[in-house]
């Protein structure tokens, strides 16, 4: 079941806490499917989860970039993680989900953009001693964006590094065109 | 309290001037060369005190005052020169024109205050 | 009360910069030996205002570092000095150096002031006045005297003093206030009633004053601005009390009058040191708002970019009348929908009529507040060319045209890089010594033009140079070692010529101070593109060579021709449209290139599929008719194949960039009235994209600059 959230910023930083002593930092991680394997993103930059809508396609943009949609008066570009890692794409139909993140680039701006995964899984606390860093073995996504490996019941979260992720990325276009 | 015409070509001049001396009670009209200050002169007949720089472009202070004097509602009004202390004879000149008295730049929101207390009530 | 001087100092900054402005562009029109009487004192007033408010302001270095380019101007404009061009370069070096210490001043950064004092000292040098100009140290009163004083003071001012505003009323008050004051009247001059003249003074007094440290210089402060209207005589009176007698009043306003002193000129009114307390105001004042730069610029920019415009009162007035009017409209549309029968719909169709012109009237006063004339960009190339000429030893004119043509403000505030960058391109690269000059045939003295015009709904701004041109062959060879273009790549001159705005080129052999710093043309062009403006290059061998800049008039708003391609709708400007019409079969001409040529009248415009020019993936050649967009740039036309027109609209234009990035074909995006985006074509872009797509080389297409005739 898709809802449209705007998790509170509030309520984001309450679990965000430090423990002074150890260096540890807890952070909430908001976890997604992406054809079969279960990705995190850091919790403080996801500004809402829409429904999939139809984008304005932009001219001779590579095919992981869907084009652009209006989101309450920005023009925010929509990237489609699956094609993005190379993967199978898939029909997009009314579970598909569409996360809008706030990220920072190179130059320390602030973008808003929103990528396309299969569904959206749980929130889960990370402590980040708890992170282990990512073996390079077959990865579907190439390391540098991988921020680490997290257990929990008996699975594997990988969690991105979704600024590294999507900066690069621009990059890429770039290149494409 | 008292209705201040200030004149003086530096905007930023006349806003610290009207900013000091509004925060005092007085009642401040701002004119920025000696030719709107004698227009103005002649609208308003209350004025208590004027307050005029010397160099203004067309019409300078010195000119101002000798043009005020000439008015009837203006024959003791108060007149304060705002001078810098490389128009020293300026001073002479303006005192020949019917200047009450000056004030030397650079100077401070107290100092303006003080010396024009001297000249009202 | 203690008022927070510095909330004006932002004020004075911007009222200083703009003095630097006047005093920079007098200077420079002042030519040696002149007697531009107004001028001098338009020089005059600026560096005055500024020393003056600097001073209030507590910037004590400025003060006096403006002080000695005052006295010059005074000397000047009292022609006691002769304008000479050792005196103006000095000056403009003051100007510069001065331009330089506000900035850091407003920035809030250290100052370094060894460039001041190089300054000063030549013009002590100029002025032959010992180094040391400082006013006399004050007679500091002793105000530690706690001893009591008496004193008696005879004050008969002259009967006119009281029409220069001064009243003895006031003067004995304040003198009551400095210790105990017994206050005898002698009337020995007034007439006899019927003949008192009611403006005159004729009453005199006595004042005995007596208490702790009142000190002498204390009461003649008190008198300082009438002992040229009084007669006034001080005398101390060796602690003895004070006693009313008789004979005092006539003995002392006969006698005691002692020669008016030559009172010490004080240079403060109240007696305090200034610089102190200025300084105080200055460096404890905790400034309210926060400085939005926090990266150290390389150059400080000329004066920064300020947050504020000047602006007509009347426009002011204007907009609040617009606003007025609108409220009324929607007042009545409102009215309107709460009475709404199926009558009513002509009304209501003329009223929303009427909204749509109220709204475009606000629209467009609110956005002429921020057009300013393009001088202001401008006026700095002067004094560049004629700094630039004595470094590089060229002899250029500098010629501007059109400098009132309007833009909008912050699109001026961020073109005054990119056309710094290419007037001293220009002087550096493209002029010629004027020995080389001679040597070809021309004259000796070389001319860059700056011109800026009104194009369609676009400004347009040129850079001409009547110099060495550019050497095709010598661009394309460095083109080719830097991997831009093979070799044995054929290309139009204007291909060849646009390769100086690529990434990755430069022409220059060595990366001059001037203008190599290794920032390239690619980057003045990147700037522009970032205006939604666009940057060409034109250039002819020994004639010159000529940059052009188009920039939208506003930023913010494009009126536009929606048209539908394929699924998608997007918006060609409607400046740039000629003509549209319904696309015939039997019009089109392929020649050789595979460019197809469409006639209309006795022109063949070549023709390009938008569909395949942006990457849309269903194939072409459609059964259903088609349009054909005539589109217009630079005196070149293309006609854009489309699949329909859609309607005409006003679009405000949002940015790609913001959270994607540009993309080539497109200036921007808007939101249509049913929520979804559209996007807004950039027409030069296109131009450049058919070159590329259908190799089209503009050459054989356009034979010098006309469509190639049928």
């Amino acid at each position: 079941m898709i809802t449209q959230n705007e998790i509170s910023r509030e309520e984001q930083q309450e679990f965000s806490s430090s423990s002074e002593n150890t260096g540890e930092t807890t952070k909430q991680y908001l976890t997604f499917f992406l054809d079969g394997e279960e990705y995190g993103v850091d919790i403080l930059g996801v500004q809402e989860i829409r429904g999939w809508e139809k984008t304005t396609i932009l001219p001779n943009s590579p095919n992981h970039i869907k084009g652009v949609i209006n989101l309450r008066g920005t023009i925010v570009p929509i990237t489609d993680l699956r094609e993005r890692f190379c993967l199978e794409s898939k029909e997009y139909g009314p579970l598909t989900v569409v996360i809008v993140l706030n990220i920072c680039d190179s130059s320390s701006n602030k973008k808003v953009v929103g990528i396309v995964v299969d569904a959206v899984s749980d929130v889960y606390d990370i402590s980040s001693t708890k992170i282990k860093s990512s073996p390079e073995i077959e990865q579907q996504v190439s390391g540098e964006f991988i921020e680490g490996l997290f257990n929990v019941d008996e699975k594997m979260l990988i969690l991105l590094d979704i600024n590294r992720l999507l900066v690069s990325e621009a990059q890429y276009s770039e290149v494409a065109q | 309290m008292a209705t201040i015409l200030a004149v003086d070509d530096s905007a930023s001049m006349r806003q610290m001037v009207s900013f000091t001396l509004q925060g005092a009670g007085h009642e401040v009209i701002e004119a920025e060369d000696g030719q709107v200050a004698y227009d103005l002169a002649q609208q308003h007949s209350n004025v208590d005190l004027v307050l005029s720089d010397v160099n203004m472009p067309n019409m300078d202070g010195i000119s101002l005052i000798k043009a005020l004097r000439g008015m009837d509602s203006y024959k003791f009004t108060p007149m304060l020169m705002l001078t810098t202390e490389s128009t020293k004879d300026k001073k002479m000149e303006g005192r020949a024109a019917g200047a009450t008295g000056w004030i030397v730049k650079p100077f401070n929101p107290d100092q303006l205050l003080a010396t024009i207390n001297k000249v009202i009530g | 009360m203690a008022v927070d001087i510095s909330q004006f100092h932002e004020m004075f900054f911007e009222e200083s910069f703009e003095g630097l402005e006047v005093m920079e562009n007098g200077l420079l029109n002042l030519p040696p030996g002149s007697s531009d009487i107004e001028l001098i004192n338009d020089i005059f007033r600026a560096a005055h205002s500024i020393k003056g408010g600097a001073g209030t302001f507590g910037f004590n270095e400025v003060s006096e570092f403006t002080h000695d380019l005052e006295t010059l101007m005074d000397l000047m404009r009292e022609g006691k000095y002769s304008v000479t061009s050792e005196a103006v370069e000095l000056m403009l070096q003051a100007v510069d150096c001065l331009r330089h210490m506000l900035t850091e001043l407003k920035d809030k950064r250290p100052i370094d002031y060894s460039n001041a004092s190089e300054i000063s000292k030549h013009f002590k040098l100029i002025l032959e006045k010992p180094e040391s100009t400082a006013p006399e140290p004050e007679q500091v009163s002793a105000t530690n005297d706690t001893e009591c004083k008496s004193w008696r003071i005879g004050f008969k001012p002259n009967p006119e003093m009281l029409q220069t505003g001064n009243e003895p009323y006031r003067i004995i008050r304040e003198l009551g206030e400095l210790g105990c004051l017994v206050v005898h009247v002698l009337l020995d001059d007034l007439p006899s009633y019927d003949l008192i003249d009611p403006c005159e003074c004729y009453l005199a007094w006595q004042l005995d004053l007596s208490g702790e440290a009142v000190s002498r210089d204390a009461i003649d402060e008190i008198f300082e601005w009438v002992i040229d209207d009084a007669e006034i005589g001080v005398e101390e009176l060796s602690g003895a009390k004070i006693s009313i007698s008789q004979e005092a009043p006539a003995q002392h306003s006969d006698d005691s009058k002692e020669s008016n002193n030559p009172l010490p000129e004080p240079t403060a009114v109240s007696g305090e040191v200034l610089p102190t307390s200025a300084v105080a105001i200055n460096s404890e004042a905790s400034i309210p708002r926060s400085l939005e730069t926090t990266k150290p610029k390389a150059e400080p920019a000329r004066g920064g970019d300020s947050k504020s415009i000047r602006v007509n009162i009347e426009k002011v007035d204007a907009l609040i009348n617009m606003v007025g009017e609108m409220v009324i409209t929607q007042s009545m549309l409102c009215q309107l929908s709460k009475e709404y029968n199926e009558e009513s719909h002509n009304e209501l169709v003329s009223g929303l009529a009427q909204l749509e012109a109220n709204t475009r009237e606000l629209q467009e006063s609110v956005m002429s507040l921020r057009m300013m004339p393009i001088s202001f960009a401008f006026n700095r190339f002067p004094r560049l060319v004629r700094d630039l000429n004595r470094q590089l030893e060229k002899d250029v004119e500098l010629v501007l045209h059109g400098e009132q043509t309007e833009l909008d403000k912050t699109v001026m505030e961020k073109l005054g890089d990119p056309l710094t960058h290419l007037v001293r391109n220009a002087m550096d690269h493209g002029m010629e010594t004027p020995q080389e000059r001679l040597e070809q045939g021309k004259p000796e003295k070389g001319k860059i033009e700056l011109k800026a015009f009104y194009e369609g709904g676009a400004v347009v701004i040129q850079i001409c140079d009547d110099g060495k041109g550019l050497d095709d062959k010598k661009i394309q060879a460095k083109a080719i070692s830097n991997s831009l273009i093979q070799e044995g790549e054929v290309l139009s001159r204007e291909e060849i010529q646009d390769l100086i705005l690529r990434p990755g080129f430069s022409t220059a052999d060595e990366v001059s101070d001037l203008s190599g710093r290794g920032v390239g043309l690619d980057v003045v062009k990147q700037n522009i593109r970032a205006l939604n403006g666009s940057l060409d290059v034109q250039s002819k061998e020994n004639s010159g060579t000529t940059f052009t800049i188009r920039l939208p008039l506003t930023l913010a708003i494009v009126d536009g021709q929606l048209i539908r391609v394929e699924d998608s709708v997007y918006i060609l400007p409607l400046t740039a449209i000629s003509e549209s019409l319904q696309l015939e079969e039997k019009n089109i001409n392929t020649v050789a290139g595979g460019v197809d040529l469409y006639r209309i009248r006795d022109e063949n415009i070549p023709v390009v599929h938008l569909n395949a020019l942006f990457g849309h993936d269903k194939a072409e050649g459609s059964e259903y008719a088609k349009m054909l967009v005539v589109v217009e740039s630079n005196e070149r036309k293309i006609g854009l194949v489309v699949d329909e027109l859609l309607d005409q609209q006003q679009v405000v234009i949002k940015s790609l960039e913001a959270n994607y990035q540009g993309v080539e074909g497109l200036s921007g995006a808007t939101i249509l009235g049913d929520g979804t985006v559209a996007l807004i074509c950039d027409i030069h872009d296109i131009f450049t994209m058919s070159a590329g797509q259908y190799q089209l080389s503009f050459d054989k297409i356009f034979q010098s600059g006309h469509n190639y005739a049928a």
